[in-house]
């Protein structure tokens, strides 16, 4: 992974000292809390309901043991016990002290970690593939141009005051794990034979208005990467909307314009740019930062590991936590795991100290000390040898994170709703733990297979709930927490908006009634490996409706 | 309103005249865009210093054959929260070379003002921000990831020379 040379070391160290004067000068009054605010949300602290919340950035959702049990630290030290993983492949402390905002950074920063430009409407962490590296179905690793995308946009001077936040996404993969279609801007990396490039998508988005990324560009060659983002941004810093909160992403932008004009506005910039406008990035620079990410020394193992089958066969448990949390390494003998965060009862993307730490020393052991983040609020060891696997598997499961529900209905995203949050209308925490008891058995869950459910608490759609092959949105009836159902989203290479199945339904109606839709798919399937999504695509609305709205007919 | 100009305390003696009809005055005066382009000729044959303010929506680009002849150019930020200005500064010093003065005015604070300076701003209008934390706002990071229209040399170009 990517280490700090002194520039970027000095740049944080920088910045720790110029948020620990901003938040002075707010302490002792000088500056106003309307003209802090900005100040401190590109530090990535909000204010919540309850306190001040801290996000920390983790740049493409990789982190190192060592950065982990940092975390942990954090976690233990100025907060209570537990952090957040995010959809942004980000941590979230949500009990930390506005005073001690600076000294937590401070830490950070030993570790080479920050919290810059992780909220405000600005350019904020660029997110990825959390298979990077590992995955057999990329042209090549994305973490170096996500690194040097990083790097371009910290601190950017024109485009720190963007009409509304930006989200840059970056896959290398023809399977589309990182939601480009749904970010402000989705990069594609390609290769024409000996050539890289990026297939660019523009004005992609979730929130109150969900938008499908345009295709502005089929191949944009490496070199000129950065000089086409300036051209977007500039186009956007300059003509998005400023007049209303609601219409001020650049999916906005695009659509009122139109991806034709958009285009041609966005190559009109490019084409005027003067030699001197360019951002030089040497040759010599981008290799610098591919040799960071240089695939980990993996011995060469048989591609059937007895150690690995022997386990399977004496532990039930194990071999369908395999089956379900294992992901195809390239490399024979290995696989990539995921630590699922969402046992049943518990809250989406919650970790606490001991579990980072456990993680965090099976990374160092068994994981050649590479950890990722995912955008589904999990964590992932990419680079695990089947032969250990039963190893990592019982401590894993000893420290309780084990749940063998990878991309299952219990593997849901879920905001943090109206427990946590300012903006949320309901809660989205307990209406996902009572959906999750009515899935709790692995068999059935093994067995509906792979449904992605998101829960948002609000219309901003923290939660993805629009792409979510199951969306529940949570909306305020005159006081009453009510939940939207929506079918048919998805964040892939297809990405799609949910279609609304019609009238909200009350929390404790919730369950039952997934429960009848899922049933209605178990019929309709021609076999088990046509998932949901796919008997979606053929049958559409209809019979999903039907069943969701069943038990209003009984009555 | 205070006036700091290239790290110094300055004294102001600009006016704006919304209008663009100044009457005999021996200052320097500023117009709108929009005035400045009606009444070009006439403004231009005035004996004493002439500028235009920009807005946020304004083009910069309109005023690309007329640069020469400015003095100053001042961009107003009615929001410190509205950063057009950032991306029109960027163009005048980078896209069409304006050497002149530029000049942030109206919501103008401290912490802007890197990003400003960094933008090619080399004046700043500002109630708030005194002289000395001007230069500790301009002096709080040493070097830079992406090059700006402040000259410095970027980070990715700076690792191998």
């Amino acid at each position: 992974m990517y280490r700090y040379d002194e520039f970027d070391a000095q740049i944080v160290h920088d910045r720790v000292k110029q948020f620990r004067g901003q938040v002075a000068r707010r302490l002792s009054g000088e500056l106003k809390e309307d003209e802090f605010k900005p100040l401190r949300l590109q530090n990535g602290v909000y204010l919540q309901l309850h306190a001040y919340m801290l996000r920390v950035a983790i740049p493409y959702g990789q982190l190192s043991p060592r950065q982990l049990r940092r975390l942990a630290h954090v976690a233990r030290e100025y907060d209570r016990g537990y952090g957040h993983f995010t959809t942004r492949q980000n941590i979230q402390f949500n009990w930390v002290a506005l005073k001690d905002i600076p000294d937590v950074l401070e830490t950070l920063a030993e570790v080479e970690m920050h919290a810059i430009q992780t909220s405000g409407n600005c350019i904020r962490n660029v997110t990825s593939d959390h298979f990077a590296g590992a995955t057999a179905d990329e042209v090549m690793d994305p973490r170096p141009w996500c690194e040097i995308i990083r790097q371009w946009s910290t601190f950017h001077p024109e485009f720190a005051y963007l009409p509304r936040k930006f989200k840059i996404a970056v896959t290398a993969a023809e399977h589309d794990r990182a939601a480009i279609r749904v970010h402000d801007i989705g990069l594609h990396i390609r290769r024409r034979g000996e050539a890289v490039g990026f297939e660019v998508h523009v004005g992609g988005g979730q929130g109150r208005t969900p938008h499908i990324a345009a295709k502005v560009h089929d191949f944009v060659p490496e070199a000129e990467i950065l000089d086409y983002l300036e051209a977007i941004m500039r186009v956007y810093n300059r003509f998005g909307r400023r007049d209303n909160k609601y219409k001020a992403r650049i999916k906005i932008l695009v659509s009122e314009t139109g991806a034709e004009e958009f285009k041609r506005l966005v190559d009109e910039e490019f084409a005027a740019q003067r030699p001197d406008e360019k951002v030089e990035l040497p040759r010599a620079e981008i290799d610098r930062i591919h040799a960071y990410f240089a695939p980990p020394p993996l011995s060469g193992r048989p591609a059937r590991s007895e150690v690995f089958e022997r386990a399977k066969a004496a532990d039930a448990a194990f071999a369908s936590w395999a089956e379900v949390n294992l992901y195809p390494h390239k490399q024979s003998g290995h696989a990539c795991v995921t630590v699922s965060l969402k046992p049943v009862g518990g809250i989406a993307g919650d970790a606490t100290d001991t579990q980072m730490e456990t993680v965090a020393d099976l990374a160092e052991r068994f994981g050649h000390g590479d950890i990722r983040v995912t955008h589904a609020q999990n964590l992932v060891m990419p680079h695990v040898a089947l032969d250990d696997m039963y190893e990592v598997y019982r401590a894993l499961e000893a420290a309780g994170l084990a749940s063998a529900n990878e991309s299952l209905i219990t593997d849901m995203i879920v905001c943090p709703g109206l427990d946590y949050c300012n903006l949320a209308n309901a809660r989205s925490i307990p209406v996902g733990q009572a959906i999750q008891r009515e899935f709790a058995s692995v068999e059935d869950q093994r067995d509906i297979g792979q449904l992605h459910l998101n829960i948002s608490g609000c219309i901003n759609a923290c939660g993805h709930h629009h792409v979510g092959h199951i969306g529940v949105l949570g909306v305020d009836r005159k006081g009453e927490e009510y939940y939207q159902i929506t079918f048919g989203g998805r964040a892939d290479e297809k990405a799609a908006i949910g279609e609304i199945a019609g009238p909200a339904l009350s929390a404790e109606d919730v369950p039952p009634a997934l429960k009848r839709v899922v049933n209605r798919y178990r019929e309709l399937r021609t076999d088990p490996s046509e998932r949901f999504i796919d008997v979606y695509a053929r049958t559409g609305l209809e019979p999903f409706k039907e069943a969701l709205y069943a038990a209003d007919q009984e009555r | 309103m205070p006036l700091i100009r290239n790290g110094e305390e300055a004294v102001n003696t600009w006016l704006h005249v919304e209008t663009g009809e100044a009457g005999e005055t021996p200052n320097g005066i500023t117009v709108p865009l929009e005035a400045f382009l009606e009444k070009r000729d006439t403004l231009l044959a005035r004996n004493t210093p002439l500028g235009v303010r920009l807005e946020p929506d304004d083009d910069p680009c309109r005023l690309a054959g007329d640069l020469d002849r400015l003095s100053l150019i001042e961009i107003a930020f009615p929001r410190y929260t509205d950063g057009r200005g950032y991306s029109t500064a960027q163009l005048l010093r980078r896209r069409l070379g304006y050497r002149g003065e530029l000049r942030a005015v109206g919501h103008v604070l401290r912490d802007q003002l890197l990003y400003m300076h960094r933008s090619g701003f080399d004046a700043f209008e500002t109630e708030r921000a005194q002289i000395a934390c001007v230069q500790d706002a301009l002096g709080e990071f040493s070097s830079f990831y992406q090059p700006a229209a402040d000259g410095h040399r970027h980070v990715f170009a700076r690792r191998h020379t």
